[in-house]
Order: C-alpha cells, then sequence, then structure tokens
C-alpha cells in the first residue's frame, strides 16, 4: 500500500515548516501536471504532498511599474488571460499558452515547469529572456536567484530541502522592447519541444538594437542564455545579416543530443532558425509597442 | 444489382443507434466488465529483443498471500503447430500460443513471458518483480537487410524458406519467398522508351487505436466459461482461445464490447487466452487490461518494409512493364502480409507485363497484424511513387496518364481473376474534375496524388432479425460495429421490410446467441453481413406474406408486400407489418428470420488521393494545407459513414507518411512506446479532408455496396510522399518525411 500525506497550509512558513521537517520524501504540488504523473510512477510507500495553492499570492499575478510579480502556482489559463501582461511580455503569455493543451493548462502553472526542471519546459527560455529572478523562501529565510541560475541540471535547482519557490520576479522590460517565444514540435500541440528560444530586444528612435537577450531550450541539459546571440544583434538593425549571426552563435553555444525527438545535427540547426525567427518577431513587436 | 434504383432509405444520413450510448459515456468498452470476486491479471513482459529463456522461477511470485495464480506457456498443455483461421487469415496455433506467453525464447521486446493473477492491478504488478527469469540473451536482428543476410542470428531454427522450388536444407529468417508475374517482363521493357526504377523504406506503423485491448475472463467450476473483450471478431476469439485452452466451443462465450478502434489491430488474441488460463487456476474472474506502453510493444503494428519498383512506358505514356519486389518484416512469427503487397502492387494499371516477388522475413520485434488493407500501403506507395515520376519523365499530367493505362473491367491481374465492374475510372475523372485538382497550387507548396486498390472481402455472416408483435424488431448480427455498421443494418433491413429504420433495433450478439461469424475486417461487414441482413429481412417478408395468406385464406403467392403493407391481391384486403406480427400467435407462432450466407462477390473498392503540402524549408516541418479523398464505394448505404471511413484511412495514411514509426535502438529496445513520441496526427494538425464519394455499384450486392473500410489508407502514402518531394523539389524515397529528414533531404539531396 502507499500512503501519501496531504497537507495544504496556507502560509509560506507552514509550508516551509512541513518540506523542511518531513522524514518521508516530501514534494510541493502546484498544478500536479508533472508531479501527479512522476509520484505514480514512484516507487516510493510514503510520501507528503504540500499543496502550496492556500498560500496567499501564490495563485496571483501582480504587474506593477517596477515589475511582475508573479505567483507560481498561477494556473496557465489564468495567467494567458492577463491582457495587461500579454501587452508586456507577449513572449512570457505565449510561452505558457504552448504547455500541454487547454484542459492541461487549466492546472499547469509557469512556477511548476520551472519547478519541475526539465531541460524542454516552454516557459524556461521566455523567463531568461526577460531577465526573470525566483524569490526562494527556506528555513533560513529569503533569497533571490536569477532564472538562467535557477535550473543546475535536467530535471535539477539549486533548492534545497525545505525551500519552495515563492514568486517570480520579471521586471519591466524598458521602452521599445518586447519579446517572443517560439518552440519546434513536429505537431501543432500536445508535443515537447524539440528546439525553443526566447528572444527580447530593445530599439532606439531608428530601430537599432540596442539591448537584447536570448535564452535557448532543449538543446542542452538546461535552458542557456546565450549572450554572444544577443552581441550579434545589439546595434544591428536586426537585418539578415545579424540575425544569422545570432542563429549561429545560438547553435554554436547549443549542445544538445540525439534521441527519439531529434538528433544533435537538427536540433543544433533548428535552435538558430528559431532564434532568428523569434528575434524578428520580437522586434517587429518593439516597434509597434 | 445492375441498374440505379430508387431507395426509401438506403443513402440518407441517419441518427446512430449506438450514438447517445457513445456520447454519455455509457457505452461498455473492454474495460468496463467488472465481476463479483474479480482479480487483476499483469503481464511480466521480456527486456531483452532476443534471448534463450533458460528457466522461469514463479515460486516466489505464487507465495504473495495477495496472488492467486501464475500462469507461463506450459499452462497451454501440449500445443501443436496446426493452422486455424484467426482473425484475418489464417494463424499457427503454435505461433499464436508462443505470441501470447513465450515458450522457450524471447523474440522481442516487450515479449509476455508470464502472468499473475492477484486481488489488486497494484500487487499483481509488484509481483511481476518476483518472478525469476534467467536469460541467455542473444544478437537481435532489427531489420530485414540484416535478417536476410547469410550468417544473421537465427529467429527459428525449425525455419525453412517456403516458396522455392526445392527447401532449403538451412533454417532461414525468410519464411516465404513469392512470385507473381504475367506477360514478359523483358519485353515489356524492350519496349519503353522512358524507365523509371527507384528503392523504397516504409518504417513500422501502428493502428494507434485509442482503447487498449482488455478483456474480463471467467472460469466456472463446471467448465462453462467467459471472455468479455475488445475485439473485431469474437468467433475469432473463442477459436483460438479455446484451442489454446483445450475446450469445446460451446462451452466458450465470447462477449465483444464496444470497441476504441481495430483497424486490423484487435483481430489477434493477446490477453484473453492468458486470462482464462489465470481465472481457470484461481477459480476467480480475471481482468487484463493492456497499458498503452504494453500496446505499442506486444500487440501487432503493421510490417516496416523494404521495396523496389520499376516501370517503363512508351512517349505517348502507354505503360509497357511494371516490376516490384518487396521484403516485408513479419516481426517475431512468420506471416507478414507481403502477399497481398504482391498482389495489389500494380493492380490498378493494366499492364500485360508485369513481375513481383516478395518475402515474408522474421525479425525481433512484435508481430505484425492486421491494418487497413494490409499489406498494400507500402507495395502500392513505391508503385505509386515511380508512376508519379514517370509522368514527370514523359511530362504528362499524372492522372491523364493513369487514365491512359487504368484497370478497369476485364482487366487481367496478376493473382488470377480479371477485374468485374470497378470505378477506378470514375474516381480518376472525378479528381480531374475536382475544386482542388483545378486549384492552383500556392506559392512554396507541392501537390501529389496516388491512386489504391483493394480487394475486399465477403465471407460467413449470420444474422437473424426477431420481429416484436408490434412490428418493431431486433436486428441480431455477430459483426462487431467498428465504423457505424449498425446503422447501415438498420437501413438496410428497413429498405426491405418498407418500415422505419428505428423500429428495428440491431445488436452484436455473443458467441451463444448465433451462429460463426466472421470478424469485421477485410471491409466486410457492410458487404457481407449487410447481404445477410438484406437475406434475414426477405425471409421476414416471405412469412409475413405467408400468415398474412393464412389469415385471408389465399396462398401466399396471391400477397403483395409494398410500402410495408400486406395486400391481398385476390381480396383487396391489407395488414400493416405491426398487424401481422401482432396476429402471430394465431398464424403459427413468432416470426423470425435468418440469413446465415457465406458472401460471395465482394467489390473491389478503388480510391484517388490528392495532397497538397507546405514545407518549412528551414525546418522540414510539413504541413498538409488541402486534402481530397475520393473513393468508389459502389453504394454508399450511409454516406456520414461512408465519409468517415474515407477521412479516417486518409488521415491514418497522412500519419504514417509523416511522423509515424516505431524507433528501436541497438538492442532492440523500443524508445516510444507512447502518443507522445509515436506521433499520431492531432486534428489540429490537418484541414480537413474533402471527401468524394464515387458509386459504381457491386453487381453481387443487392444494394450495390462494395466496402469502403480499407482503400482509403493506401494513396496517402504517395500522395504526401511526393507532395513532399514536389514542394522541395527532390525525390522522396524513405517514410516518414519527419522533419529531420525532410531538412536533410533539402539540404543534401
Ligand atoms: C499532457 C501534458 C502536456 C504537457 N505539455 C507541456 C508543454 O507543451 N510544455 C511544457 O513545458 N510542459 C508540458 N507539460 C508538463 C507540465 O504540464 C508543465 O511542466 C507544467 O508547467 C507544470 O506545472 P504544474 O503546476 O502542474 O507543476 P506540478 O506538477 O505541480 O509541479 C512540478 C514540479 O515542480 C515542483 N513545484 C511546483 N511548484 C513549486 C514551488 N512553488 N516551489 C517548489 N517546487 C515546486 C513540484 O514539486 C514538482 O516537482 C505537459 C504535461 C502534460 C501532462
Amino acid at each position: 500500500m502507499v500512503s501519501v500525506v496531504y497537507e495544504a497550509p496556507d502560509l509560506i512558513e507552514g509550508a516551509v515548516n512541513l518540506l523542511a521537517k518531513s522524514d518521508i520524501p516530501a514534494h510541493v504540488l502546484a498544478g500536479g501536471t508533472d508531479l501527479i504523473i512522476q509520484t505514480n510512477n514512484s516507487s516510493d510507500a510514503e510520501r507528503l504532498i504540500v499543496d502550496v495553492k492556500k498560500i496567499a499570492g501564490m495563485t496571483d499575478a501582480n504587474l506593477t511599474d517596477a515589475a511582475l510579480e508573479l505567483g507560481p502556482s498561477m494556473s496557465c489559463a489564468s495567467f494567458t488571460e492577463r491582457d495587461d501582461i500579454k501587452a508586456v511580455y507577449p513572449g512570457l503569455v505565449e510561452a505558457a499558452y504552448l504547455i500541454g493543451s487547454t484542459q492541461v493548462q487549466g492546472r499547469a502553472s509557469v512556477g511548476g515547469n520551472l519547478c519541475n526542471s526539465s531541460p524542454a519546459a516552454d516557459t524556461i527560455p521566455a523567463l531568461i529572456a526577460n531577465g526573470a529572478q525566483c524569490v526562494i523562501a527556506g528555513p533560513n529565510g529569503e533569497r533571490t536567484v536569477p532564472v538562467e541560475e535557477f535550473v543546475t541540471g535536467v530535471g535539477q535547482n539549486c533548492m534545497e530541502k525545505g525551500e519552495l519557490l515563492k514568486q517570480i520576479t520579471v521586471p519591466r522590460p524598458a521602452a521599445n522592447t518586447s519579446d517572443a517565444y517560439l518552440r519546434f514540435i513536429p505537431r501543432t500541440e500536445m508535443d515537447i519541444a524539440v528546439a525553443g528560444a526566447g528572444v527580447s530586444v530593445t530599439l532606439d528612435d531608428t530601430g537599432t538594437c540596442t539591448a537584447a537577450r536570448v535564452a535557448i531550450g532543449a538543446v542542452a541539459p538546461t535552458a542557456l542564455l546565450v549572450p554572444e546571440a544577443a552581441d550579434a544583434l545589439v546595434g544591428s538593425k536586426l537585418d539578415e545579416a545579424a540575425l544569422q549571426a545570432a542563429a549561429d552563435a545560438a547553435s554554436a553555444a547549443s549542445n544538445p543530443i540525439t534521441d527519439r525527438r531529434g538528433t544533435v545535427e537538427y536540433r543544433r540547426q533548428v535552435v538558430g532558425v528559431l532564434v532568428k525567427r523569434a528575434a524578428s518577431i520580437a522586434a517587429e513587436r518593439a516597434k509597434e509597442g | 444489382m445492375s441498374e440505379a434504383r430508387e431507395f426509401k432509405y438506403i443513402g440518407q444520413r441517419t441518427i446512430r443507434p449506438d450514438g447517445f450510448d457513445k456520447v454519455t459515456g455509457r457505452a461498455q468498452y473492454g474495460a468496463d466488465l467488472n465481476l463479483p470476486g474479480m482479480i487483476w491479471g499483469r503481464t511480466l513482459r521480456s527486456p531483452h529483443a532476443h534471448a534463450k529463456i533458460l528457466s522461469i522461477d514463479t515460486s516466489k511470485a505464487e507465495a504473495h498471500p495477495d496472488v492467486f495464480a501464475v500462469v507461463t506457456f506450459k499452462d497451454f498443455g501440449s500445443v501443436e503447430g496446426e493452422s486455424i483461421n484467426a482473425g484475418e487469415g489464417a494463424a499457427d496455433v503454435l505461433d499464436l500460443a508462443r505470441n501470447c506467453l513465450a515458450d522457450d525464447k524471447v523474440l522481442y521486446h516487450g515479449h509476455a513471458i508470464a502472468a499473475v493473477a492477484a486481488r489488486t492491478e497494484r500487487v499483481a504488478d509488484d509481483a511481476l518483480a518476483l518472478i525469476e527469469v534467467k536469460y541467455e540473451v542473444l544478437s537481435p536482428v532489427l531489420d530485414v537487410e540484416d535478417a536476410m543476410k547469410d550468417g544473421a542470428p537465427i529467429l527459428h531454427e525449425d525455419m525453412f524458406t517456403q516458396g522455392y522450388e526445392e527447401t532449403p536444407s538451412s533454417p532461414s529468417n525468410i519464411a516465404t519467398r513469392l512470385e507473381m508475374k504475367m506477360g514478359d517482363i523483358e519485353a515489356g521493357f524492350a519496349e519503353a522508351d522512358v524507365i523509371v526504377e527507384r528503392e523504397f523504406r516504409t518504417p513500422t506503423a501502428h493502428q494507434g487505436y485509442i482503447e487498449p485491448h482488455a478483456c474480463t475472463a471467467r472460469y466456472d467450476e463446471d467448465g462453462q466459461s467467459l471472455v468479455w473483450c475488445c475485439t473485431q471478431g469474437h468467433f475469432d476469439v473463442r477459436t483460438s482461445t479455446a484451442k489454446l485452452l483445450h475446450i469445446d466451443l460451446s462451452k466458450l462465450k465470447v462477449v465483444a464490447s464496444e470497441i476504441g478502434g481495430g483497424f486490423g489491430g484487435k483481430t489477434v488474441v493477446y490477453q484473453e487466452p492468458v486470462a482464462l488460463a489465470l481465472s481457470r487456476k484461481s477459480g476467480r474472474p480475471v481482468k487484463m487490461v493492456m497499458n498503452r506502453d504494453e500496446v505499442f510493444m506486444a500487440t501487432g503494428p503493421t510490417s516496416a518494409a523494404k521495396l523496389k519498383a520499376k516501370v517503363g512506358a512508351k512517349k505517348d505514356g502507354t505503360i509497357t512493364a511494371m516490376q516490384g519486389w518487396m521484403a516485408y518484416e513479419a516481426g517475431a512469427f512468420k506471416g507478414s502480409p507481403m502477399m497481398p503487397g504482391v498482389m495489389t502492387m500494380f493492380t490498378p494499371y493494366d499492364c500485360g507485363n508485369v513481375q513481383v516477388e516478395g518475402f515474408d522475413v522474421v525479425v525481433n520485434k512484435c508481430k505484425v497484424a492486421a491494418y487497413r488493407a494490409p499489406g498494400a500501403p507500402q507495395a502500392e506507395f513505391a508503385a505509386e511513387m515511380v508512376v508519379n515520376e514517370l509522368a514527370e519523365e514523359l511530362g504528362m499530367d499524372p492522372i491523364e496518364l493513369r487514365l491512359k493505362n487504368a484497370a478497369k473491367e476485364g482487366t487481367q491481374t496478376i493473382y488470377g481473376p480479371k477485374l468485374k465492374t470497378v470505378g477506378l475510372v470514375e474516381c480518376l475523372e472525378a479528381a480531374r474534375d475536382s475544386d482542388h485538382y483545378k486549384s492552383t497550387l500556392a506559392e512554396g507548396c507541392g501537390r501529389g496524388i496516388a491512386a489504391g486498390f483493394w480487394f475486399n472481402i465477403g465471407g460467413q455472416s449470420s444474422v437473424s432479425i426477431n420481429m416484436n408483435t408490434d412490428g418493431t424488431g431486433t436486428i441480431i448480427e455477430g459483426s462487431p460495429d467498428i465504423g457505424g455498421s449498425r446503422a447501415s443494418m438498420q437501413m438496410m433491413a428497413a429498405e426491405v421490410l418498407q418500415i422505419e429504420p428505428s423500429r428495428l433495433k440491431p445488436i452484436v450478439a455473443d458467441t451463444d446467441s448465433l451462429p460463426y461469424s466472421q470478424g469485421t475486417g477485410g471491409s466486410r461487414v457492410t458487404f457481407a453481413t449487410g447481404m445477410a441482413v438484406i437475406e434475414a429481412a426477405e425471409d421476414v417478408v416471405r412469412q409475413l406474406k405467408e400468415r398474412a395468406a393464412a389469415i385471408w385464406n389465399v396462398t401466399a403467392e396471391q400477397v403483395d408486400y409494398v410500402d410495408g403493407v400486406a395486400i391481398n391481391t385476390a381480396g383487396g384486403e391489407k395488414m400493416t407489418l405491426a398487424e401481422v406480427c401482432e396476429a402471430a400467435e394465431k398464424t403459427g407462432g413468432q416470426i423470425s428470420g435468418t440469413g446465415n450466407i457465406n458472401a460471395r462477390g465482394a467489390g473491389p473498392s478503388f480510391a484517388v488521393h490528392l495532397c497538397d503540402t507546405k514545407v518549412d524549408k528551414e525546418t522540414g516541418k510539413v504541413d498538409v494545407v488541402r486534402y481530397t479523398a475520393i473513393q468508389d464505394a459502389g453504394k454508399a448505404i450511409h454516406p456520414s459513414y461512408v465519409e468517415g471511413q474515407l477521412q479516417g484511412g486518409a488521415v491514418q495514411g497522412i500519419g504514417w507518411a509523416l511522423n509515424e514509426e516505431y524507433i528501436y535502438n541497438d538492442d532492440g529496445v523500443m524508445e516510444n512506446p507512447g502518443f507522445l513520441d509515436y506521433r499520431i496526427p492531432l486534428a489540429s494538425d490537418l484541414p480537413m479532408i474533402e471527401a468524394i464519394i464515387v458509386e459504381v455499384p457491386n453487381a453481387f450486392h443487392p444494394y450495390g455496396v462494395r466496402g469502403v473500410g480499407e482503400s482509403g489508407i493506401i494513396p496517402p502514402l504517395a500522395a504526401v510522399g511526393w507532395s513532399v518531394g514536389n514542394a522541395i523539389g527532390r525525390k522522396v524515397e524513405e517514410l516518414p518525411c519527419s522533419p529531420p529528414r525532410v531538412l536533410s533531404l533539402i539540404q543534401n539531396g
């Protein structure tokens, strides 16, 4: 028999306490679209499930002049409905909108996507492109880590026992900045990224790129920030040569594997294509915005 | 049937009788029967693709307090290698038994070895780990090329290639070699001005039915037994299961549940004999339900194949010679659909000089099973691709080239008979005249066209129609309904009885309630079971006339039956069908018609498909932007379900052409046993499939019916393959056209 202890604390401290003190395997539950599948296949006879969705702020999103304060457990369905957020971070919202299907999005959360730390997670490159930060609560208080440093390996992140993700903070982008996220899958939906790319660009009045962040997913053990690709864009008008240089930089930075979803050569190539296309879309949006 | 006739009900789009149950969730599928005291069976499967089983120790599992029984191959007792009719075609009983539970060798990753029945599914699963199996691991043979090589590891030491004048003396992985030919192939090529020749490959593809295999079995103290399962042929499940467990047919009742797709894959037994053996041993009802990964690893997809096709033609487009070669993977046991591949490959063409050679080859993969027009899609893919290339070489429109050489009534087939009336020309003309073909192709897109031929079969069907005293009736048939056939049976009976279809309730009865009926396959049900329904309904009409005659004291010949009313031509009296039924008590008892037939005269169905694709040249991703499926139905009894068959066949063929494939690692372990990585098309991947029904009646069916269930999966492979090649300016030789393969074709040619 499997015994599952379910707790739904209403305070962060309560959740931290439960996680820190547990002597059986303990898991934070957000939407459960990763967790339940994983624990169903697990051989643990006992486990503690700490549902964090009752904790104030965990399922809300607050857009201030300074930043988006995203409750990590907000469902993607609620998140993608927020037109105010979409106006500022269209690429990030797009990434959340790609997860699974309408049904899956009713539960799945951006925080769950991040904490599950899959190399192919769709929201992670989009968060990195936007310079998002993870606010982690734990027995020793709070700490803040940039998303690109949060994930440390396949299914691994920097959180220690007793810690949980309390908030994702996404800074307000500068004027004339926008983002885009694209992923490649062989079908139209319900699939796992073969490669993904999140790009944010800032333009000046002449249409010259003054700042950029490029992040790629599914082509290395973790999503990668690729400064070389950003450098290729900065100073250009995002002409074909600059885009191709960014694409090449992304391909070079990638470190993919061959598996049933794609080969090394294919992933390297496609991730460059996605960077190029995402950069163009982001630039179009920045001009319009 | 020779001339077009007026119908009262045939051709309407009535509401299907199983619709409400299915949309409300009330319908009972394979996993839905629960019996008192029921326990759960799970299967231990091989982690190796090829190994000798040195020993199986089940004692620890048996000692588990919640385990009620463990079975292995030994529980089947002595099994002989005789041939029985199991599903679509003959099966060797020993192979069947060894596929259900391995004997001394495991032959593929996922091959069943033992099964455990326990109080819960979880316990049964855990108890599998208590079974100790010792293996001697052997090198796996994973494709036809390796399997056919001299010195290849041999799967079956007792298998010697059949089909040569002299049977070789050393064992081989080639089970059968077959050659069919007519005319003079060399002279044919010598006459040709243009010759096109290519090699092709197609992957292992699964039917992808949504419902996993599931059954509940109960073996009683008195030897009576019950199997409830999702199957395309419950009478064949009875034959196979009774054979493996050595029980009389009368003692085994098989009930066909509602079925969530089969496409040929549910014509064979996997769990049913095992569940019944577990029940016999444990004295409890046993349920077994496969997981999705088990369905992929251990049921029967269709053969991967290697093929060659060569055609020659004169400058004016007259095809002078057609030559084919194919090697089909059978999986672990002999019996790929290579023979129908050989037979169908060039049948759409009226060419006198044809030669085709085929090989049935065993490899360390799961044993293939029937899949919609088994064997034809692979062979006709190769043929249609070279015909399209021939059109290109000749500078001819591909439809005109096909029309010039189209098979028609009287065309000699390679497999013996001449074709009777067929509708290929009509399908090609419908394609030529379609909006789709007339539309201009968008920039960067490609267009493909292909034809497809499938025989269709008839066979044995048994039907009773029991009339009630209020003039309603029950149609009792034995063909599991997969594609809406109950609606068609209702309409055909209604047409004969001239009453509203809704007054007749069609049911699929169990094996105790009807004589043998062949399974649902070979596109036979609307044709053959439909014929049995018509015969049973005509039997009812004959009895109605007799009963009315008895009341009026005239002879049955003096009674007419028109619009559901019996009329005394001598005296002018009338009685409705309901009135005759109500009076049955006084005229000799209740009225019941039967039609137990072995239907002959199945009419082949030709199909022609058009496909436009758009290819992302930087990623290799293919989008199907427009698709039209044209097919000869003979007569569409229920047009919606005919369209459904055309569209469904097209979609499965598109999936096979674009993304579906079994991926194995070097050890023969399947790496994508799930719908995430075995990519069948999603609704959002496809445009609406335009369906055009052509009706060239089959003279051997009272209403002109041809089967339509299978031909539709044949043309998509070449229609899509050619279209993709056309879009990128390359020749596609290997399916699926998955993004990495297409990108590499674009970049490397
Ligand atoms: C059918 C299907 C399709 C899918 N498609 C996609 C897709 O297209 N793209 C994609 O990226 N993913 C996809 N996924 C995976 C999954 O839906 C996403 O990763 C989702 O965002 C996870 O969110 P969740 O809220 O359900 O996480 P959960 O399952 O609740 O949690 C995931 C993990 O994160 C941990 N966790 C969650 N919240 C916190 C927190 N606040 N602090 C600490 N740890 C936490 C959990 O303990 C668990 O380990 C799919 C899943 C399914 C079932």
